[in-house]
Order: structure tokens, then C-alpha cells, then sequence
């Protein structure tokens, strides 16, 4: 249980941050096929969660009993869970890790509910810092514009409905948003994101990142010693 | 009125200076007593007029049935497992503690922090990591420590259970294969966890060695002294 923080290990992770419709998603998606079919230890962790921490979640937000720190710490455990059974191992094994969101999620989200910001970096530290963070920058607007137009149907937390910003559930999410980008914005020096323009045509984004990628990683140690 | 006062910074939304009951906490091991005598205390406190709260851990709407669940199964990490009880305990902290003693009530809790805390260190955690993870919390206005031998806990142990707790035993810690091994080494670990943190967090030690009712006179005397200091005359 004790933190491998300054450990080097085999492994390389890499992480996607942005917020909801900045096509971070997609990027990954797309990183994830190339090194695949170039034959290197690659692995995707998703989002998902243990069953007992979904069961927590879904119940607290149905009832909408979560305060700013129950909030936040469920969503520490699921994600403990994950890195200690996933994200770790696969470093160990020396696995290239890919991961949709990392801890700079909560540290964004979970501020602007108003948690201390300190508080919140100790509670991950046990956490290692990815090689590569990718920070999917686009405007406010654009962002939005992406996720009410496919999705009007906004969820009470998604929203930000908790921190009664408007009782209007789309304006709450806008201002919800904005904050969180304000969030990740102030993150860019603290963790040395790399910072990579949202706007730009999807082929033309992913050309950047797998050079990005290629040039702060030496791949081809990554390669498959057995054929699968 | 009692002057709150929190380890770090109080959680978002918790205004210290409007909680005016008092926070009294037991902490000891299973069997060391400590249910009898909140259910004592409790009856006291009642028919001297103050009204009682009583908390304890695992109890939480929000993740109660969740830990318990993940306890049976034991398939959690040490640091999911760790993180599931802070959720736990912040959930009856900011929906039963804080809205209680906003309320004036006495609040009498079955365990605290610390007992989370000893559990993991006990289980490997980094002993700053732990503390921040708590640091949210209110200070107590008292903890009383119920201090017993491990002679007396395992008799007690197996009068009221017949056997012995998988999780009281630590048998999750590798200590021992043996039941009764693991049990003494797991609370020899603990209770030494506790007697570092009495340093840190002031805690009064008391001698569950004794019967019920002398244990009880005890800690009436010491609680009436809380409630002149926190609860005005």
C-alpha cells in the first residue's frame, strides 16, 4: 500500500483530460488502435466500475444525498480500485496505459464543488503522475454547443444541479462547465499538460499526439515478445 | 456553547461556530464495552434533559451496505477498502454529526477517525496520507479510550460471540494462519497505534478492565465534565 511515487517502473501511462465533448474520447479511441496494430503492449482503462462502488454511486445520486466530499471520496474509491487492480499491474507488467480521465478530473470537478484544492491533491497522491497528459482544449462555446445538441437530456451531478448555480438545468451546465475549464486551465503548469487544440480537424489532432507521443516515448520497447 | 474546531479545514459548507452541542467519542476494541456503555451513558444524558445522537462506523445510508458487502466478499484493496470507510464516515459526518450538533445535541459516537485511522496504518497505509484523508473532521470534545488486556477482550470475545471476528482477528493482514495468533498480533498492532496517537490527539485513557457499573460511574464523571465546559451551566 505504500506509494511507488518516485519508483520507476516499466510501464508508461498516458492520460486524456477536457471537458464532455471535447473529443478526448475519440483521441485516445484513436491512439489505442495505432499502437494496437503495431503489435506494442497496449492498454485501455475505461471508466468503468466495480459493481459495489457503482451500487454506492447510482444510490447516492439518485436520492441526491451526495455532498461536495461524499462526492468526491466515492469517487476516490472507485478510482483506487481501478489503479490498484488495473492501471498499477499493467505498469508493472510494462504495459503502455492509456486512460479516458485521469485524477485531474477530480481535482477540476471536485474543486469547483468546493472542495480544498490541497485536500484533494493529498488525497490522490498515491496516485502516479502519467508521462503524457493530454489537455483537449476548446472554447466554452464549442464544448457546449457538442453536448446539447447530441444529449439534451443533462444529468442532476453532470450539470453541476448540486451547487444551485441556476435552476435552468442547461445554464447550470454552462456555468458548470466554464468553471471546470477554468479549473483545468489553472492545471496546464502545475502538471505540464500538454496542451492540444480541440478545434482542429480529428486526423489532424491525432497526427500531433501520436508525434507527441512517439517523441517522449520509446516504443519500440513496447513491442509484443510474443505474437497473438 | 463549545468552541469547534476542525484537524484541517472543515468540509465545504460547514460553518464551525454554528455547531453548538457536544461531540463525545468511545473508541476500543469489540468487546472492550463500549455499546453498554453508550446505551447507559445515553439513558443518563436523557434524564438529565440533553438530547442524545448516537453515531457510529459502517452505519451510513449512502455506502453501509456496500462495505458490508465488500467485507463478506474481501475483494476490495486496502486503499479501496480505506477510501469506502472515509465515505462512510464523512456521509454521517456532514448528514447525522454536523446537522446533530448544529442542533445542540450531544453526540455520542461508537468510534471515530482513529479507529479508521489505527485500522490502516495497522494494514500498511502511509500515516500522513491517512491523517489528510481525516483532517475534514471535527475534534471531539472528548475521546475516551477504552483500554482493556488482551486477556480480558479475548474472554469477553468469547462469551458474547463464540468465536472470533475474521476482521477483529486481522486475518486479512497475513499476520498468522493461526485465528488466535492473528487475533493477538492484530490487536497488539492496533493498540499500539492508538497509545502513538494519544500523543497526537489527546486521548483520556480509560481502564475497561472494570464491571459495567464501575466503569459507567467513571465515565459519567468524566462526560459531566465536557458538558460543564462545552454546554454552559
Amino acid at each position: 500500500m505504500k506509494p511507488d511515487i518516485g519508483e520507476a517502473l516499466p510501464g508508461k501511462l498516458i492520460a486524456v483530460e477536457g471537458l464532455d465533448g471535447s473529443g478526448k474520447s475519440t483521441q485516445i479511441y484513436l491512439v489505442h488502435q495505432w499502437l494496437k496494430s503495431r503489435g506494442y503492449r497496449v492498454f485501455f482503462s475505461e471508466w468503468n466500475s466495480s459493481v459495489l462502488v457503482k451500487d454506492a454511486t447510482k444510490k447516492g445520486k439518485k436520492r441526491q444525498l451526495l455532498t461536495p466530499t461524499t462526492f468526491s471520496l466515492i469517487h476516490a474509491t472507485d478510482f483506487a480500485d481501478r489503479y490498484e487492480r488495473q492501471i498499477l499491474p499493467l505498469l508493472r507488467a510494462g504495459y503502455i496505459v492509456l486512460c479516458d480521465r485521469y485524477i485531474y478530473t477530480a481535482f477540476a470537478r471536485d474543486a469547483v464543488r468546493g472542495c480544498d484544492e490541497e485536500w484533494l491533491r493529498r488525497l490522490y497522491g498515491f496516485a502516479r503522475r502519467p508521462d503524457i497528459v493530454f489537455l483537449f482544449r476548446l472554447p466554452l462555446e464549442v464544448a457546449l454547443g457538442r453536448i446539447l445538441e447530441g444529449r439534451p437530456q443533462l444529468k442532476y451531478f453532470e450539470a453541476g444541479m448540486d451547487l444551485n448555480l441556476s435552476a435552468d438545468v442547461t445554464e447550470s451546465f454552462r456555468i458548470f462547465q466554464g468553471r471546470v475549464l477554468d479549473q483545468y486551465l489553472s492545471m496546464v503548469n502545475e502538471f505540464g499538460f500538454t496542451v492540444m487544440d480541440a478545434t482542429l480537424a480529428v486526423h489532424e489532432q491525432q497526427e500531433r499526439v501520436r508525434s507527441v507521443i512517439e517523441e517522449r516515448i520509446d516504443l519500440a520497447y513496447f513491442h509484443k515478445r510474443y505474437a497473438s | 456553547m463549545s468552541t469547534q474546531r476542525f484537524y484541517g479545514r472543515p468540509p465545504a459548507g460547514v460553518d464551525p461556530s454554528k455547531l453548538t452541542g457536544a461531540l463525545i467519542v468511545i473508541e476500543g476494541p469489540d468487546s472492550s464495552g463500549r455499546s453498554t456503555q453508550i446505551a447507559l451513558v445515553t439513558k443518563w444524558l436523557e434524564e438529565q434533559g440533553y438530547a442524545v445522537e448516537q453515531v457510529g462506523l459502517k452505519r451510513s445510508f449512502l455506502v453501509g451496505q456496500e462495505l458490508e458487502q465488500a467485507k463478506q466478499g474481501n475483494v476490495l484493496s486496502p486503499r479501496t477498502l480505506s477510501l469506502f470507510y472515509a465515505t462512510d464516515f464523512y456521509d454521517q459526518f456532514e448528514n447525522r454529526i454536523v446537522p446533530a450538533l448544529r442542533a445542540g445535541f450531544v453526540v455520542l459516537a461508537d468510534r471515530y477517525i482513529y479507529t479508521l485511522m489505527a485500522r490502516d496504518i495497522v494494514r500498511g497505509a502511509e500515516p500522513e496520507w491517512v491523517a489528510s484523508l481525516y483532517s475534514m473532521a471535527l475534534v471531539p470534545d472528548a475521546v475516551f479510550y477504552f483500554m482493556t488486556s488482551l486477556k480480558t477482550l479475548v474472554e469477553r470475545t468469547f462469551t458474547a460471540h463464540t468465536e472470533l471476528d475474521y476482521w477483529e482477528s486481522g486475518m486479512d493482514c497475513g499476520l498468522s494462519r493461526d485465528w488466535f495468533g492473528s487475533f493477538v498480533q492484530y490487536q497488539r498492532k492496533l493498540k499500539a497505534e492508538f497509545v502513538k496517537m494519544r500523543e497526537t490527539y489527546g486521548f483520556e485513557i480509560v481502564n475497561a478492565n472494570r464491571t459495567v457499573a464501575a466503569l459507567d460511574r467513571d465515565l459519567r464523571g468524566r462526560i459531566q465534565l465536557v458538558l460543564d465546559r462545552t454546554q454552559g451551566a
